[in-house]
């Protein structure tokens, strides 16, 4: 036991998180806690929007693989976090915001919890629903436990965001700490182990399978079971299509390789993966983004779903054989039982097919002209390393990214999949940055979301934080504006955004580097300085205002029915 | 699997502390449940709370419930009873109007019945307090409505498994 401040105590204990860096913005709630981060060797990235704080914590999280911490004051400092909050829910990504609060009760305070003080807001009330839990010490000496409780809840079983509120007089009051290592919980208990009953069961559907097929979702990446995963695809020889958070959890130059499966995905993935007569499911939850018609979603195959989460079991998909585990040692154990038996089958012609469903996604994007995004960021591909990490914006831009940017490693697409938050992908690049700051990060951005957090060009060029911001500029809010051309008849209803701003200018204003270009060449050249660059560079690429992203399926549709606008 | 509507009772084991009910009920009205009714109170030790739930819907539905609960960090155990297996009961007070003798001495006789008390008494109506499954209840009520009933507070449905079965939290846990 050692006595001391909660501030100091909630900084000790974030040390012994290895939790070494914190994106925030402080205010008066949070005072005491940043007079101790004034000289402690825990880096603090000033943000200029506390969304931005907590986009920053989940691409810090989702680009190591570690907690990732954001930090907000009382009030609107922590309702500012909310988004990020909910986006990091729906993506499964571990971090922990720590919000600073009005007073506890105390007899001698005029202000305190529950009496509507100066900047006092419910974010307990107000995040339930977007945490996987929520604390509120009510005294000191909880803070070490509750440090360790959250760090433990957010990075254990199915990953995400913990909220950790402070009572401002929690900061202050000194207690005796304990910095023990225990942790209990009652009600939580993640399981990691696969049943072996199941593991059997789920075996043999694969071993007799004619036409098997893996869909690998964001679990996979977040418990490292992508080696795992195509050890097992190889010995099936099955294709593997992932859902769009699973991107990246095999390589996508593999043989094996469908590419992403959904409403904007490859040809060879959608028109694939109904034909499978076993479907290995595994860390995904079949969105409805993912599957379309979830009623006509591969009627012929049997279903094996592998997830940590028993209640995605289920829910959207009632399989063959459920398997709660963890993806990992799930994939593993199924390798393992059929590593001994299994007769490696030729698939020539099931191979022969996806070659050509690759080959016609490769058709459709030769034959469009101009400066178009498809061939700009296939292009583009090629001159960035393969663990240059991508970020993306919401939009086309996303969802040409995701079909074009071809990505090998798990952890090097970052993009927000579940809430489709405009403005994600550029402060989670500077979180990707702060976490890998050797590699290059670079965000596909549509001009209408990077306006939405772009105030933190500040924080990049302050904080010596160089990340590269492609904006694919059709001055439209180009996605909604697909879909009413598609589907509305092209009433173009509060789509066009105009001409301003003039990004390089904005860059420029903030003092980072801002380059327009017209041609591809143009283009590539302006990356290869950006990623030389020590300071942000916004790379402005004007594109025809009505490009659409194909493929597509038609919302609410089959998969197999994929327009592709040839 | 069978979808077999109905009504279930769900009996839930969660940490007896501020704020539990609030999560509890919230995630029933995110993912879009619909419950009957629901009761707490502490349970065999003192920092834990019992649940009953009941809900009116399909096996599957009621699968997702106890997933969900079962999410929770501050729910401990969850189980689905089996009505067969079941004692369940229900509390209710009923103010009932009593203009005349005649009245009062037929409410009287009909609690009577029911095992039901007349808890209080005044010049033109009696509050009767009667406990019992939801069945016997709504009878009660049913005939008390020719009175004119003022006022009903019922409590919900808590219930237990009969016998060998239990849902508790072993010790060590
Ligand atoms: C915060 C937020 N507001 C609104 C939307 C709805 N929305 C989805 S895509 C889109 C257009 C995005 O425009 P832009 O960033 O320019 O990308 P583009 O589709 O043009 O590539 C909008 C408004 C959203 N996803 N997120
Ligand atoms: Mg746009």
């Amino acid at each position: 036991m050692v006595k001391m401040t909660g501030a100091k105590a909630l900084v000790e204990a974030l040390k012994k998180q290895k939790a070494d860096v914190i994106f925030g913005i402080p205010g008066g709630a949070l005072i005491p806690i940043y007079d101790v981060l004034y000289n402690s060797d825990i880096k603090h990235v000033l943000m200029r929007h506390e969304q931005c704080a907590a986009h920053a914590a989940d691409g810090y999280a989702r680009a190591s693989g570690l907690v990732g911490v954001c930090m907000a004051t009382s009030g609107p400092g922590a309702t500012n976090l909310v988004t990020g909050i909910a986006n990091a829910y729906m993506d499964s990504s571990p971090i922990v915001a720590f919000t600073g609060q009005v007073n506890t009760y105390s007899a001698n305070t005029s202000y305190m919890i529950g009496k509507d003080a100066f900047q006092e807001a419910d974010i307990i009330g107000i995040t339930t629903p977007i945490t996987k839990f929520n604390f509120q010490p009510r005294t000191a000496a909880e803070i070490p436990r509750t440090v360790r409780q959250a760090f433990y809840i957010a990075s254990t079983g199915r990953p995400g965001p913990v909220v950790v509120d402070l009572p401002k007089d929690t900061q202050t009051a000194t207690a005796d700490m304990d910095f023990g290592d225990n942790i209990e919980f009652r009600g939580y208990r993640p399981n990691y182990e696969p049943h072996p009953l199941q593991i059997e069961k789920a075996a043999n559907l694969l071993a007799n399978a004619e036409k098997p097929v893996i869909i690998a979702g964001g679990g996979v990446i977040s418990s490292g079971a992508s080696s795992e995963l195509i050890a097992l695809a190889e010995l099936l020889v099955a294709p593997v299509a992932t859902t769009f958070m699973g991107k990246g959890c095999m390589p996508e130059d593999h043989p094996l390789s469908l590419g992403m499966l959904g409403m904007h995905g490859t040809i060879a993935a959608n028109k694939l993966v109904p034909k499978a007569d076993v479907l290995l499911a595994v860390g995904m939850r079949f969105s409805d983004r993912t599957t379309g018609d979830v009623t006509k979603f591969c009627p012929g195959a049997e279903i094996i779903h592998i997830d940590i989460d028993s209640s995605e079991i289920g829910k959207n998909i009632v399989p063959h054989v459920p398997i709660v585990a963890d993806a990992k040692r799930a994939l593993k154990a199924l390798y393992n039982r059929l590593v001994k038996s299994y007769r490696k089958k030729e698939r020539s012609i099931w191979m022969r097919r996806i070659q050509e469903l690759k080959k016609q996604q490769e058709d459709l994007v030769r034959s469009v002209k101009g400066l178009s995004p498809p061939r700009l960021l296939i292009e583009l591909r090629k001159i960035i390393p393969r663990d240059a990490i991508i970020t993306t914006e919401v939009g086309q831009n996303q969802m040409w990214a995701a079909l074009y940017m071809k990505t090998y490693k798990p952890r090097t697409f970052i993009s927000s999949g579940g809430l489709g938050t405009m403005g994600f992908g550029f402060p989670a690049a500077i979180g990707a940055k702060v976490a890998c700051p050797d590699v290059p990060v670079i965000d596909i951005a549509g001009d209408g979301s990077f306006i939405m957090t772009s105030q933190d060009l500040a924080s990049t060029v302050v904080g010596g934080i160089p990340v590269i911001v492609l904006v694919l500029n059709n001055s439209m809010l180009g996605m909604v504006a697909q879909w009413q051309r598609l589907f509305y008849n092209r009433r173009y209803s509060a789509v066009d955004l105009g001409a301003p701003p003039d990004f390089v200018k904005l860059a420029e204003a903030y003092g980072a580097q801002g380059i327009r270009v017209g041609s591809l060449g143009e283009l590539l050249k302006a990356v290869k300085t950006a990623m030389k660059s020590d300071v942000t560079t916004v790379i402005d690429v004007p594109i025809h205002p009505e490009e659409n992203v194909f493929p597509m399926v038609p919302p609410g549709g089959e998969v197999s029915n994929l327009l592709t606008g040839d | 699997m069978t979808e077999k509507p109905g009504k279930y009772i769900v009996s839930a084991i969660v940490e007896h502390k501020p704020g539990v009910l609030y999560r509890i009920s919230n995630m029933f009205r995110r993912r879009n449940f619909n419950i009957e009714t629901i009761t707490v109170g502490t349970a065999e030790q003192e920092d834990l709370a019992r649940m009953t739930i009941t809900i009116n819907g399909d096996e599957r539905t009621v699968e997702q419930v106890v997933k969900q609960l079962n999410k929770l960090i501050d729910v401990i155990k969850v189980s689905i009873l089996d009505p067969a297996n079941t004692v369940t009961r229900e509390l209710a007070l009923v103010k009932v109007n009593v203009p005349d003798a005649r009245a009062r001495s037929d409410v009287i006789n009909y609690s009577e019945i029911f095992k039901g008390h007349v808890v209080d008494v005044a010049h033109d109506s009696l509050v009767v307090e009667i406990t019992g499954n939801a069945d016997k209840i709504n009878a009660f009520i049913e005939l008390m409505k020719p009175f004119g009933v003022k006022e009903i507070a019922r409590t919900g449905i808590t219930a237990l498994p009969r016998g060998m079965t239990s849902v508790k939290v072993n010790n060590g846990v």
